[in-house]
């Protein structure tokens, strides 16, 4: 604003500081904790470069599986001028698209500035730091990318869906025919892809994009009721960031651990 | 209920301060500035609190009662644990008047800041304009706000990082935004939500959406498409692009 600051300075409080009396500092805990332990998990998971298909099943951390060794794979194995002493698993390829889709992600930026910035740790919580630029400058200006990797990870989602079909096809290993089946994993892919359609159609660039960003929304039917799905599915959004989050992870966990031989998968059909 | 709880009151001036404790008897049915006013009436009766329609409406009883800004005439006792003595402060986000009363004033300079509205020439001959309800819905949700200031108070970009001049608050964001999505309005705001309103300066902690009595999705429903709409203006390129075909 450019008018006059509010003239009295009041006192900064100290880090933590608050009159608040209930725990405040749970949520953030979780958050911290939860998005922790993904983070941990992804990174462990993608750079096994092993164990990420089983049967028709494939791990959505390792898919498209651009170059790679398994029978899902797009363009052969890893190319032979990739220098060796590159890290290289198929994942490595894919995963910094749906991991910058969340890290520029208006709900994870709210929660994880709380937990891991501590800016603010709550609300109405004493802060530790003096200045603050926010996202109007550089870094974090950089967040308003979100939209683009809207757009790619939709594509990435598109991928993921055929692959939830194609977990619907099981070869026989005495015959070497296919047939159509339900496997505990079928359902795991599919829940899956439910998941992070609703958390992807519910993002607010897409809501943007559906309809927010004009102001005569009556005269785009369809517009309007593109807008009107997404902001519902936008209303509980971090309901469905976390929800898709636990499953992404599940997915991959659950292909690995068949694939490792510790979990049987049962076909239900 | 008929049992008494203590009130710790902040009691001071523009430049300093202390909590004092009341105890006085509480009974059902009463709300925070019901027993601020029992205390004002019987033990100190200077102690200066704002108020006026004692119904949720008039956005002027706004303190922080335990920690978290509330009206205080909403804020029924027993939603509170009477066990321990109660705290009420002043908004901290304002400079402070007397006891309960803050310099709310910044907001309406802020207020002001924010370019007016601006119709688009009349639909009709009579000099009237036609709009579908569908599209003044989402502005009407913004009409609902009070100017109780609570979201100005929560919000860590006023209230910690001082930073008024930079960032109108949130308030102002979902006022900007009332007129930004107005079907009627031509007006150009991006340039100044992001230069002087500061939309950049929010990080989305969407503390302001949790306070607000009127229910306002302010992170959710203004602040983050008036983002958006900066984005389409001043950073995307394939907008630009676009925009120099049409
Ligand atoms: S969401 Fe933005 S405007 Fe609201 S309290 Fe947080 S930083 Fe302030
Ligand atoms: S938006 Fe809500 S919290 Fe903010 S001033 Fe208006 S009514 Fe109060
Ligand atoms: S007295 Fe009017 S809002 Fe509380």
């Amino acid at each position: 604003m450019s008018e006059s600051a509010v003239p009295l300075v009041v006192a900064r409080r100290r880090f933590g500081e608050t009159t608040r009396r209930d725990l405040w500092w749970v949520q953030p805990l979780l958050v911290f904790a939860g998005l922790s332990t993904f983070v941990v998990y992804a990174t462990w998971a993608a750079f096994q470069g092993d164990h990420y298909t089983y049967g028709p099943y494939i791990s959505p951390f390792y898919s498209p599986e651009i170059f790679g060794t398994s029978p899902h794979n797009w363009f052969g194995p890893k190319p032979a001028a990739l220098p060796p002493w590159l890290p290289f698993t198929p994942a490595l390829l894919i995963l910094p698209i749906p991991a910058l889709f969340r890290f520029t992600c208006y709900y994870y930026r709210g929660a994880y500035y709380k937990a891991f910035w501590g800016d603010p740790p709550s609300c109405t919580v004493g802060e530790h730091r003096t200045t603050y630029w926010g996202e109007n400058s550089f870094p974090l200006i950089l967040q308003n990318i979100h939209r683009y990797m809207l757009f790619i990870s939709m594509a990435v989602l598109a991928i993921l869906v055929v692959d939830a079909w194609e977990a619907l096809w099981f070869a026989d290993p005495a015959t070497g025919r296919v047939q159509f089946g339900v496997g505990v994993g079928t359902i795991v892919l599919a829940a899956n892809v439910t998941l992070l359609s609703g958390y992807l159609f519910g993002c607010h660039s897409m809501r943007h994009v559906a309809g927010g960003c004009v102001d005569q929304i009556s005269r785009a039917p369809l517009g309007a009721r593109a807008y009107r799905c997404v902001s519902c599915l936008n209303r509980r959004h971090m309901w469905w960031a976390w929800t898709s989050l636990f499953a992404v992870g599940f997915a991959d966990l659950y292909v690995r651990l068949c694939s490792m031989g510790v979990w049987t998968d049962v076909r239900i059909w | 209920m008929g049992q008494t709880a203590t009130f710790r009151i902040w009691r001071g001036n523009g430049h300093e301060g202390t909590f004092t404790d009341y105890a006085t008897e509480v009974t059902e049915g009463m709300v925070v500035l019901d027993a601020v006013h029992q205390i004002q009436a019987h033990q100190a009766h200077d102690l200066a609190v704002r108020w006026n329609c004692k119904a949720g409406k008039c956005g002027s009883c706004s303190a922080e009662v335990n920690g978290h800004p509330r009206l205080m005439c909403m804020t029924r006792l027993n939603q509170l644990n009477l066990a321990k003595p109660v705290t009420i402060e002043p908004m901290k986000a304002f400079p402070p008047i007397k006891d309960l009363v803050t310099d709310v004033s910044f907001n309406f300079r802020a207020k002001k800041s924010i370019k007016p509205f601006k119709p688009r020439p009349p639909d009709a001959p009579d000099g009237t304009w036609r709009m579908a309800q569908a599209d003044v819905e989402r502005v009407q949700e913004f009409r609902k706000c009070i100017e109780c200031f609570l979201c100005q108070d929560v919000c860590h970009v006023l209230r910690d990082h001082r930073l008024f001049d930079e960032f109108v608050g949130p308030r102002h964001m979902i006022y900007a935004a009332a007129l930004e999505m107005h079907p009627l309005d031509v007006e150009q705001r991006a340039r100044d939500l992001k230069d002087a309103y500061g939309v950049g300066f929010c990080n989305i902690t969407k503390c302001c959406t949790k306070v607000c009595p009127e229910g306002i999705g302010i992170t959710d429903n203004a602040i983050i498409p008036l983002k958006e709409r900066v984005i389409d203006q001043l950073y995307d390129p394939v907008v630009k692009l676009l925009r120099m075909f049409r």
